[in-house]
């Protein structure tokens, strides 16, 4: 152990010192003079998060330390470690921009992230700690065969981590470079790195309270800055929204979103519309099946369910689910204010500005209510929410590679190649540490390789599977008597593909033919338009011509993309997938793959036949509902 | 320690004390799932399909549908708290009995 401790201060030191040495020469969006302040506070995050490594490291002995930290954390620990875990960037500051870009749609959108965990709470969380073990497998395994259970549920575990994982490095890596300047392949290869080694040495110890430093600092930013936005206002909703409806860079965004809708209304019906649902959200059948998702894939996601077993009971599982609620809910509700706050104070053509979908919308918010980019207190808060995001992505991808680690060390290595005989502690753990280098790893090649995709799609993708696959044959297992592993493989098998599959038709994919006739479109429609312009700008008319120049800078946007799209897609006709247009119209496939995963575990199971899973029937739902011999937290 | 199978798992699940929990519980958690599903469900349906109600001013320029929003948070702690104060109170004395009794019966 000696050694491990004093590699994870090596490793620590040279991590902190090399990306703080990459901020001091970047060209961070801080100005230069204030350079240090950035560099000061990064190096404070990341040397925080290696000293609880290097402390975590040494009580890192056992599988049970390392995937569970030995069941051994609180309740209200596991909260905050859940609501880590679970903020993800895109949620941090992808919904604060959504908000602040198109209004009511982007407040919507956060409510499904937390009505997921009544599901949680209700189904999920304490039958899987009287359960379970390690992992999503530990249940499915237990009255079903071990084998079979195990190859298909790691193989789903390791599919929506993955997807996930590639979302959370290529966002990223993106991020980093937005917020501190630095190149992409760096950001990606410091976020692994520093990552890698909070997960190697520290294991679940490390990675949960990395999680919760991370909340606690996301939450304390966030109230810090809502109560600058909203003193002024003395702590009123109604006129803090009146307010921001009533600005102009607000009124001005929504005439954008609007087009040729807004032309007969007023200011003020403008700013209201702000406060109205339809800006974003153009099918309403996509959205109720994001909401389905949402609402039944958390619950399946492998990285959440793990933190189960980190607690030593079932009533402390449902502490912390209780906790996680009240801080994802009331950081979302605080989000409200930050996406409002930064529409009226930054304004939302800024913030599309920087980056389009909207996730620099916190970080400007937090430099302007500190007084400018020429301000001291200014860049101290840029710098804070920089460095909060950052050690965001850092701790939800450390969740994500110990949760596939441990379907491919502990499932797929212990429990199927070694047919889950006892596999000595020592090579358990040594197991472990190799399948999280082999992750981690994959994790930096495919952020590295998948630059400039669009990878949101990715995140929906990952909770449909776990919507679709998981959570059906989780729920199933525990509580349907008749429930079997034919029905379990066929679940996991069926509801992956179809969620996959119809993603892949759908349209999130790029249709060259049909960007080619939009942009066609846009290019024969160009002479009109500039006419209408010319003639506009000679009417007179001063608000007329205020539309006029606004639409000619439309125009050129669209022309230049026009232009580009044509040139990008020459030669092309078909989508990835060789479709010229989708064969399924969802954005989304929840609504379809939820069912039929749903289905094929009932059809699977009653179909076949296994003796095991009707005899185990008993002892699982004793279990489950009593927490008979659940087993406690290790004792060394 | 008792092992696992030292305990007579079919006498578990037969005991009147656990056929009460089982019931107990069925109805609350289904019940309380489906409340909370078809009151999220209500948001996404309702901006979709009943815009001209969630346009509403109700509270100087928050209308109905923001309002509505704000809601399913206060709905959702309080089904989550809800649920903790009646499984705390009644689900966990009636698991714990049931443990320690059959876990006894059993010579652990």
């Amino acid at each position: 152990m000696q050694l491990t401790t004093k590699k994870t201060a090596l490793v620590g030191l040279a991590a902190a010192l090399s990306l703080t040495a990459i901020v001091a020469r970047a060209d961070t969006s801080a100005a230069g003079e204030y350079r240090w302040v950035t560099f000061a506070v990064f190096a404070a995050v990341i040397l925080l998060t290696m000293y609880i490594t290097y402390v975590a490291a040494k009580r890192v002995k056992s599988a049970s330390d390392f995937y569970t930290a030995g069941g051994g954390i609180t309740g209200l620990q596991n909260g905050w470690a859940i609501a880590g875990d679970y903020l993800s960037a895109a949620s941090f500051l992808g919904i604060a921009g959504l908000i602040s870009l198109y209004g009511y749609d982007g407040f919507m959108y956060s409510v499904g992230w937390l009505v997921a965990y009544i599901t949680v709470l209700l189904l999920i969380a304490e039958p899987c700690r009287n359960i379970g073990k390690y992992t999503l497998s530990d249940i499915l395994a237990y009255r079903n065969d071990p084998r079979k259970t195990r190859i298909v549920g790691a193989l789903s575990v390791i599919t929506v981590s993955t997807f996930y994982l590639t979302a959370q490095m290529v966002g990223g890596g993106v991020l980093v470079k937005t917020l501190i300047g630095i190149d992409y392949e760096v950001s990606v290869l410091v976020v692994g790195i520093l990552m890698l080694s909070y997960v190697l040495f520290g294991g679940m110890v490390a990675t949960t309270w990395v999680q919760i430093i991370k909340a606690v600092l996301l939450v304390a930013a966030s109230v810090l800055i809502v109560m600058l936005v909203w003193t002024p206002y003395g702590f009123s909703l109604p006129a803090f929204m009146a307010d921001v409806i009533g600005d102009a860079k607000v009124q001005a965004r929504v005439a954008t979103l609007l087009g040729d809708a807004a032309k007969n209304m007023t200011p003020a019906e403008l700013g209201q519309r702000f406060l109205e649902p339809g800006l974003y959200f153009k099918a309403p059948v996509d959205q109720i099946s994001l909401g389905m998702a949402l609402v039944f894939g958390t619950a399946g996601l492998p990285h959440i369910l793990m933190r189960f077993f980190t607690v030593p009971t079932a009533q402390q599982a449902r502490k912390s689910v209780v906790w996680a609620m009240v801080i994802i809910g009331g950081f979302y509700v605080l989000t409200l204010f930050l996406g409002f706050g930064a529409a009226k104070l930054v304004g939302p053509g800024n913030i599309a500005a920087v980056d389009a979908g909207g996730n620099m919308a916190g970080p400007l918010l937090a430099q302007f209510i500190g007084g400018g980019p020429n301000s001291f207190f200014g860049n101290f808060m840029l710098a804070f929410v920089s460095a909060v995001a950052f050690a965001t992505i850092v701790a939800v991808v450390a969740g994500l590679v110990l949760a596939a680690a441990s379907a491919m060390a502990h499932d797929l290595w212990v429990g199927v190649v070694h047919g889950g005989e006892t596999v000595a502690p020592q090579q358990q753990v040594r197991a472990a540490r190799i399948a999280t280098v082999i992750v981690g790893a994959m994790a930096i090649a495919i952020g590295i390789a998948a630059k400039g995709q669009n990878v949101a799609v990715l995140v929906a993708l990952a909770f449909a599977v776990a919507a679709s696959a998981n959570f059906p044959c989780v729920l199933l297992t525990l509580y349907w008597k008749r429930c079997n592993t034919t029905g379990i493989v066929a679940g996991m098998i069926i509801g992956t593909v179809c969620a996959v599959g119809l993603t892949l038709v759908s349209p999130n994919l790029t249709y060259p033919k049909a960007v080619k006739a939009a942009a066609h479109k846009v290019l024969d429609g160009e002479v009109a338009k500039r006419a209408s312009i010319a003639a506009a700008m000679e009417s007179g008319d001063a608000a007329r011509m205020a539309l006029a120049s606004r639409d000619t800078i439309n125009l050129d946007k669209a022309v230049k993309k026009a232009n580009g799209d044509l040139k990008k897609f020459e030669g092309q006709e078909t989508s990835f997938m060789g479709l010229e247009k989708p064969l399924f119209e969802l954005k989304n496939p929840g609504l379809f793959s939820i069912p039929i995963g749903f289905l094929a575990v009932i059809l699977g199971s009653l179909l076949g036949r296994d003796k095991r899973a009707e005899d185990m029937w008993d002892e699982v739902y004793a279990r489950q509902n009593t927490g008979i011999l659940a087993s406690k937290a290790t004792t060394h | 320690m008792a092992k696992s199978d030292s305990i007579d798992w079919a006498a578990v699940i037969a005991d009147p004390r656990f056929q009460q929990l089982h019931r107990k519980k069925t109805a609350f958690l289904w019940g309380l799932m489906a409340f909370s599903v078809i009151y999220y469900f209500l948001l996404p349906v309702g901006a979709a399909y009943y815009q001209d109600l969630f346009k509403i001013k109700v509270w100087g320029v928050l209308n109905v549908g923001l309002l509505f929003a704000l809601s399913e948070f206060v709905v959702a702690w309080a089904i989550a708290l809800y649920y903790s104060h009646v499984a705390n109170r009644d689900f966990d004395r009636l698991a714990a009995e049931i443990a320690a009794d059959f876990v006894k019966r059993a010579g652990g």
